[in-house]
């Protein structure tokens, strides 16, 4: 059945049965790698998308239920212009990526926290980012947080390795 | 130059084995550090000397205007200057530190510096040295190198193109790269004092330009470097002094970075070709079982649903997609043996562990002294323990996935593996072709973690066997229930430890452990006691054992430090200066312990509900110490709150990289501490996902690490993985320290229900 929604700002319209997930018609429908897949159990958070600007795990989530809705991927973060947007460019700074496969699953959950709360306290980031990271990035993820939040412009990690 | 197994091949001068580290203890049986440099130099040789060799590889990455080197890197005319990495960079950051250290030789302008992956083609292996040059090694001289596991695999898999054992910098780096960027500047002066007609000694080098103060004429290397690419370079280039080093030791940002935060970045899953199908795959559940039978009619009658393919051990469907391949695996009821297996389990292997060590009977021995004669002496105090380590999964965040096309009796592969070169002699095994006849090209990968090896990967053959079986591309990706329940895991372990005491100090010791695979001339024993043994009883179960970051040295690491503080607390002593009084007088050992207890206020009290605990292990010649400090939730879990790690790897060549790694790996330490554990049951394991398989999130997490690097300029050390090792027994010795209750089994959480 042909299913439609908006992805990123432009119409779109799969042809997948009622019960594909959102995460499978994003990669291999409209081919929109950005958004990864890693358990199919919403357990590890490396497929985060907006649906409607609400953090949802796509890999568990029918395309049928996202019917006429709008959904962001990290693809669509960026500004028109090309610009990053301030968390992107906070994980750039703070040099957050290592192997770099959770991460756009990460920004796409630390995007909503800052959209929810403005600036989240470390409690709030706590509780919000529980994406997984095998490569244990997480300082700098609640670095990057904080940074993409705070008044002045982050600074690079490079400032804030004291012994680099 | 008395450990050069080859003397046919001329090792440069810095190759020369270093002098003989002293070490009382347990004895390494190896020459680590001379070892390490000579195979190091053996590489470059071969490298240099083989013309043949160096041209094909020239010929691969050059062209177009761009001059090539040395098959490691290429001048554009615009100053452009590309290396070429024949590791792969699975997030550890090695492409970067690599170009880093060949740039800096270069006095290339750091701006214009871009890095590839090099091609999977015999030109970046080593050929002759892996015919001539491995074979010839002697055991012992070999197991200095790399972890046995690693060693094994390589033995097995040559040619030799592998990234592992923390070898990219400490070997590829400071061999090839370095003497590569000195070799190409010297170059690059020949031919600009032959240009502008002045005498060498006259011109500098800076940001990519050879400069004649005296005239004030410049060129430009992208002017200089189709000259440069027509003379030979030498093979004994003079490098750098660690004051003249610009890049090497500057925390420079990572070039993969912005590709992975704007999710353009493109992962072997991620992989398309036009006609493409995606295939999933189950194989038996019981590792040794086979596919007994399966009816195929439910799988195709899923729409999107093309194929069912059965292989000798698991089913695989082919769709239009990996969710109809997954519903039409999902309808599917294969009937698998189970291999005569159906009596494994994780307690059966634990006792027989334990009785093959009450046997007495070991498969290798370290150490030196008299053990049972110290033990036997009067007014001893003994001390024992015995420790259970569970099979660890590597966990990687993207799960195996390969492309493959098979056409006209050639086969492609795309994706991502720790060896490009033995990934091409595994699929052409797999189908009975000749290596030449695949090609593999390398992508970016979701982690590896020592999961990576082809020699431990079966994908590489199911990727091969499914291709040559349809007349399209087909991608094979493997769920994460796959991923769990099949993985090559940090092998499931058991050890005794034994110790005597007398006046509060250790007057021998003896660690047994049965595991599959030898630790012995892999892990260093660092302190200094009299006597010392350290036996291992080899046990081999059902699983495949793989190399799990940092290998042999957590397990390894865990008893031993966690042993420290028991016997610390046995002489009633803290268990920092306990450590402190069996390490060597002015070592590097000490120096490290030093700093961590002095940057983590090891003396100054803590808030109520809060423990401390150190540990120090050396792994891949570099030596780490940590200090974490953790709480007890309510639900009984652990928390750490702070957690410091003091490195000394010799040299840091990116510190900004190194401290993520080294706090990467801390933490990946403090995961599989809490709560990590793969599980044998009538053969099978018995998790199968992220649920029952918890990976460490972010609240769980210390908010930052404390990083401190001491650069000794000791030989440099690896980074990526000797971060993990020492997490592990700190949190078992900060909870112990805080409840009293030492843990002895891991993962701590099973206790806690228990």
């Amino acid at each position: 059945m042909a299913i439609a929604f908006s992805v990123n700002g432009k119409p779109v319209s799969v042809e997948a049965d009622a019960d594909t997930p959102l995460l499978w018609a994003l990669r291999d429908d409209l081919g929109l790698t950005g958004t990864k897949f890693g358990c199919g159990i919403a357990a590890c958070g490396a497929c985060s998308v907006h649906v409607d600007g609400n953090l949802t795990r796509s890999c568990s989530v029918p395309v049928s239920e996202v019917a006429g809705k709008a959904v962001t991927t990290i693809e669509g973060l960026k500004a028109a212009d090309g610009t990053l947007h301030k968390v992107q460019q906070a994980w750039i700074a703070a040099q957050v990526p290592q192997c770099g496969y959770c991460q756009s699953g990460q920004i796409m959950a630390a995007v909503a926290l800052i959209e929810k709360v403005g600036t989240p306290s470390d409690a709030q980031i706590d509780e919000a980012m529980t994406n997984i990271c095998r490569c244990g990035t997480y300082p700098r993820i609640r670095k990057a947080v904080l940074a993409a939040t705070s008044a002045a412009a982050a600074v690079p990690a490079a400032a804030q390795t004291g012994d680099a | 130059m008395a450990d050069n197994p080859n003397p046919d091949i001329d090792l440069p001068e810095a190759a020369a084995p270093a002098a003989k580290p002293k070490r009382r203890g347990i004895k390494r049986r190896i020459f680590l550090a001379g070892s390490a440099l000579v195979v190091g130099g053996g590489i470059f040789g071969v490298w240099w000397t083989d013309s043949s060799v160096k041209a094909r590889g020239n010929a691969l990455i050059g062209g177009d205007g761009k001059p090539a080197f040395g098959s490691v890197m290429t001048i554009a005319e615009d100053d452009t200057v590309t290396v070429f990495s024949p590791h792969i960079d699975f997030g550890q950051g090695s492409h970067t530190a690599l170009a880093q250290m060949l740039a800096d030789e270069l006095d290339a302008n750091w701006g214009k510096v871009t890095i590839e992956q090099a091609p999977a083609d015999l030109a970046f292996a080593n050929a002759s040295l892996a015919k001539g040059f491995l074979p010839t090694m002697t055991g012992d001289f070999v197991a200095g190198l790399l972890p046995d596991a690693v060693i094994g695999m390589m033995a097995r898999s040559m040619p030799l193109m592998i990234t592992g054992g923390s070898s990219a910098i400490r070997f590829t780096g400071e061999i090839a790269m370095r003497r590569t960027g000195a070799a190409v500047r010297a170059a690059l002066i020949a031919e600009a004092a032959d240009r502008l007609g002045v005498p060498e000694s006259e011109l500098t080098t800076a940001d990519s330009v050879v400069t004649h103060a005296k005239s004030g004429k410049s060129l430009r290397y992208g002017e200089l470097a189709a000259g440069a690419a027509e003379r030979s370079l030498s093979s004994d280039p003079v490098l750098k002094t660690r004051d003249q080093w610009k890049l090497i030791g500057k925390g420079v940002e990572r070039r993969d970075i912005p590709s992975k935060v704007d999710g353009s970045a493109v992962y072997g899953i991620d992989f398309t070709l036009p006609e493409m199908r995606v295939a999933t795959i189950a194989a038996a559940p019981v590792r040794g079982g086979k596919l007994e039978s399966v009816d195929e009619a439910p799988a195709l009658a899923v729409k999107g649903v093309e194929k069912v393919i059965k292989l000798p051990d698991a089913v695989v469907v082919v769709g239009s997609g990996y969710w109809p391949a997954t519903k039409g695996l999902q309808a599917l009821a294969p009937k698998f043996s189970d291999g005569g297996h159906a009596a494994v389990s994780t307690p059966a292997i634990y006792a027989a562990q334990a009785k093959l060590i009450a046997g007495g009977k070991a498969d290798n021995e370290g150490g030196s002294g008299d053990v049972d004669g110290a033990f036997k002496a009067a007014g001893v105090k003994m001390v024992e323990a015995e420790y259970r380590v569970p099979f660890l999964h590597h966990a990687m965040m993207e799960p195996f996935a390969l492309t493959g096309h098979f056409k006209d009796g050639k086969l492609t592969i795309w994706g991502g593996l720790q060896d490009p070169l033995s990934t091409r002699a595994k699929a052409a095994k797999a189908i009975g072709l000749e290596m030449e006849d695949v090609t593999f090209v390398p992508m970016i990968m979701g982690g590896g973690f020592g999961r990576r090896f082809p020699d431990i990967v079966e994908i590489i053959d199911q990727i091969a066997l499914v291709a040559k079986q349809v007349p399209y591309p087909v991608k094979l990706v493997w769920s994460r229930e796959q991923e769990v329940t099949h993985g090559s895991y940090r092998p499931q372990s058991l050890a005794k430890l034994s110790a005597s005491l007398k006046d509060g100090a250790i007057t021998a010791m003896r660690i047994d452990y049965a595991q599959s695979g030898n630790a012995e001339g892999e892990v260093p024993f660092i302190y200094n006691l009299p006597a010392t043994s350290r036996r291992h009883f080899a046990y081999q179960s059902n699983q495949i054992d793989g190399p799990w970051r940092s290998v042999n040295a957590t397990q390894l690491g865990f008893y031993t430090e966690s042993f420290m503080d028991e016997l610390a607390l046995a002489a009633g002593e803290d268990p920092y200066k306990f450590r402190r009084k069996h390490l060597a007088e002015g070592s590097r050992y000490l120096k490290v312990l030093d700093e961590v207890a002095k940057r983590s206020g090891w003396d100054t009290p803590l808030p109520e509900g809060v423990g401390r605990g150190i540990a120090i292990v050396e792994s891949f010649d570099t030596i780490v110490a940590e200090v974490v400090e953790a709480t007890l939730k309510e639900d009984g879990s652990p928390k750490v709150l702070r957690a410091f790690a003091v490195v000394d790897c010799g040299t840091t060549v990116n510190p900004l990289n190194a401290e993520a790694q080294i706090a990467g790996g801390l933490i990946m330490g403090l995961s599989s501490a809490i709560g990590e554990a793969v599980t044998l049951d009538k053969g099978a394991v018995v998790q199968s996902n992220y649920s029952d398989y918890p990976i460490l999130k972010l609240a769980d997490a210390p908010p930052a690490v404390d990083v401190h690097f001491l650069d000794s300029g000791a030989k440099t050390g690896g980074i990526g993985e000797p971060g993990l090792p020492p997490a592990t027994p700190a949190l078992a010795n900060a909870l112990a320290s805080l409840t009293g209750k030492r843990i002895r089994n891991l993962p701590i959480l099973t206790q806690a229900k228990a």
